[in-house]
C-alpha cells in the first residue's frame, strides 16, 4: 500500500531553539489531518555554512535525508524551516547539475533511486488544505488581533526554485492569518532580511535590519509579528532586547510561529503550541485576544474569509 | 566610493566563476539593482554590483579579498532583482568558495562560526547551538557574545544543553571525510 504520509523534517533548530514551532507544526497537522512521518535519524541540512564552503559539501549533507526517506518509501517531504527548505530544494537540483551532481554523489557515497519534491509547511497548509478547510476549523477566531506576516527572504525567492507564491509579496500567510480571523496590516518589509546569522559574527547586521522590521511593524500598529522561520524569529524575539538597546527604542511586540496562532485557532491547548518558549511576553496580546473571546463565536463568517 | 586601480585582467577567473556559478557574468550592465536592494552592503567595501564589474574584469584578487563575498547573508534580493536573470547570490557564494580555496582570511568572524557550526555537524550529524557558540566564542576570541541573552534564553527550557547525536553519525563524518579527501586531491 503507498504511504500516504509526507516525510517530515524538524531541522536542527526545532529540537532547540524553536521547539515552539516544531510542536505547533505537528499539533495544527494533526488537526488539519496532515500525515507526517518523522525521517528516521535525519541529519542537518547544512544550512548557510555548508553552502557557503562548497556546493558539493552541502548538497551531499541535505541529500543524505532523502536517502532516509527513501527507506522508508516515502518521496514528498515537507519542513517548517526555510533555511531546509531552500538547502533541500537546492540539492535536487544540484544532484542533476552537470558540475556539482557528480562530485555531491561522490561525496555522499551513493545516488538517490526515486524523484522527490520537498515544500514548506506553509506552503502544504495553504495549498493541500486551502483557506476554506482552514476557516472551517476556527473555533476561537483571532478577532481584533492586528499582525504583520513577515516571511523573510528565503520562504519564496528565487520564484524558479521555490515555486510558491510571490517573491516580492507573499500572501499567503496572510491569508492564513485572515482565514483565522485576524487582521492583517500591509507589511511592506515583508522578504527584507532579518540579517540572519550574521547576528552572531556581526551583531549590528541584526541590530539595523531586524531593527528596521520592528520598527516599521510598531509604526504600523502591529500587535504581533507572525513568522514562519526559525532564525527570523529568533531575531525578530530573542534579539529584541539587543535591537532596542542599540536603537534606544523599547519594543515589546511578541512574534509568533503562524503555526502557533493557527493552533491557538483551532482551540489547540496551550500546552502544544509553546507561547511559554517566546522571549517577548505575549501574555497581555493572548490575554486581550481572550477577553474579547465571550462575543465572537457566531461573528466569524467562514464562507466570507474563504471567498 | 574608492577607486581602485584595475590590474591585468585574469580571464580564466572569469571563466572559472561563471563554470562554478553556472552564471553569464557578462550580462551584468551596471544598473545597480543588486545593490540599492542588498541588506548587507553597510558592511561591504566593495558594493555588489562592482563586484560583478571586477568579476568580469577579470580581478581575481581584488574580488577574493574583499570583506563583501563574506558579509553576503545569501539572501537572494540581488538574484531576484536583476533584470537580467543573472543569480547574483551564487556569484557570490562561488566567489566565496574560491576564496577559501586560495587561502585568504577573509572576514574572520564569519569563518569562525561557520566553522564551528559545521564542526558540531560533523561530530553530532546535527547542528547544536550551543556548541556552535561555544566554537564560535573560541575561535573569534569574542568569549562575552550574546552573554546578554542567556539569562533571557535559558528560563524557556529550549536549548539543549547536550547535543542531539543521531545513530548514523559516522555517515555524517564520512561525508566530511570525502569532501576534505577531494578538497586534498585538488577537485
Amino acid at each position: 500500500m503507498a504511504n500516504n504520509s509526507l516525510a517530515y523534517y524538524p531541522g536542527c533548530s526545532g529540537q532547540g531553539t524553536s521547539k515552539e514551532y516544531d510542536m505547533s507544526t505537528r499539533a495544527v497537522c494533526h488537526a488539519l489531518d496532515v500525515k507526517l512521518q518523522d525521517i528516521e535519524d535525519w541529519s542537518c541540512c547544512g544550512s548557510t555554512p555548508a553552502h557557503t564552503v562548497d556546493h558539493g559539501l552541502s548538497t551531499a549533507l541535505s541529500a543524505r535525508n532523502f536517502v532516509q526517506a527513501e527507506e522508508q518509501g516515502l518521496a514528498d517531504v515537507t519542513t517548517p524551516c526555510p533555511s531546509c527548505l531552500k538547502n533541500l530544494k537546492v540539492a535536487l537540483h544540484r544532484l542533476k547539475d552537470k558540475n556539482v551532481g557528480p562530485e555531491a554523489e561522490r561525496i555522499l557515497g551513493r545516488s538517490l533511486t526515486q524523484e522527490h519534491s520537498v515544500r514548506s509547511i506553509l506552503q502544504v497548509i495553504y495549498e493541500d488544505i486551502g483557506l476554506k478547510k482552514i476557516a472551517a476549523k476556527v473555533v476561537q477566531p483571532l478577532t481584533g488581533l492586528k499582525v504583520v506576516p513577515y516571511y523573510g527572504c528565503l520562504m519564496t525567492r528565487p520564484h524558479d526554485l521555490m515555486e510558491f507564491d510571490d517573491e516580492e509579496n507573499p500572501v499567503s500567510m496572510d491569508k492564513i492569518m485572515e482565514a483565522a480571523g485576524a487582521t492583517i496590516l500591509p507589511f511592506p518589509l515583508k522578504v527584507e532580511c532579518c540579517g540572519a546569522s550574521m547576528g552572531i559574527p556581526r551583531n549590528d547586521a541584526v541590530t539595523r535590519l531586524t531593527g528596521r522590521l520592528l520598527g516599521v511593524a510598531a509604526s504600523l500598529g502591529a500587535e504581533a509579528i507572525v513568522v514562519a522561520c526559525p532564525l527570523c524569529q529568533m531575531n525578530l524575539d530573542l534579539r529584541q532586547s539587543q535591537v532596542n538597546r542599540y536603537n534606544k527604542t523599547n519594543y515589546k511586540i511578541p512574534v509568533f510561529y503562524f503555526t502557533q496562532l493557527l493552533g491557538l485557532a483551532f482551540g489547540i491547548q496551550d500546552t502544544h503550541l509553546g507561547f511559554d518558549k517566546l522571549v517577548v511576553d505575549p501574555k497581555p496580546v493572548l490575554s486581550k485576544l481572550m477577553a474579547n473571546k465571550s462575543v465572537l463565536p457566531g461573528t466569524f463568517d467562514n464562507a466570507e474569509v474563504a471567498a | 566610493m574608492d577607486i581602485v586601480n584595475l590590474g591585468k585582467p585574469d580571464r580564466e577567473f572569469t571563466r572559472r566563476v561563471e563554470k562554478e556559478s553556472g552564471q553569464t557574468v557578462s550580462k551584468c550592465y551596471q544598473c545597480g539593482n543588486c545593490t540599492a536592494g542588498c541588506p548587507m552592503g553597510f558592511a561591504y567595501d566593495f558594493q555588489v554590483n562592482r563586484i560583478m564589474r571586477m568579476v568580469q574584469a577579470g580581478q581575481k584578487d581584488l574580488v577574493l579579498s574583499s570583506k563583501a563575498v563574506w558579509y553576503c547573508a545569501t539572501c537572494e534580493s540581488c538574484t531576484v532583482r536583476c533584470p537580467n536573470n543573472i543569480d547574483v547570490a551564487t556569484v557570490m557564494d562561488v566567489c566565496r568558495h574560491m576564496a577559501r580555496r586560495e587561502k585568504k582570511i577573509g572576514v574572520w568572524g564569519v569563518r569562525a562560526f561557520t566553522a564551528s557550526f559545521l564542526e558540531t555537524v560533523k561530530r553530532f550529524g546535527r547542528s547544536w547551538e550551543m556548541g556552535a557558540m561555544g566554537g564560535f566564542m573560541a575561535f573569534a576570541l569574542k568569549p562575552f557574545t550574546d552573554l546578554d541573552l542567556v539569562p533571557k534564553v535559558l528560563p524557556k527550557n529550549k536549548l539543549p544543553l547536550v547535543p542531539h547525536t543521531i545513530k548514523a553519525r559516522k555517515e555524517v563524518a564520512d561525508i566530511f571525510k570525502r569532501y576534505n579527501e577531494g578538497k586534498r586531491n585538488g577537485k
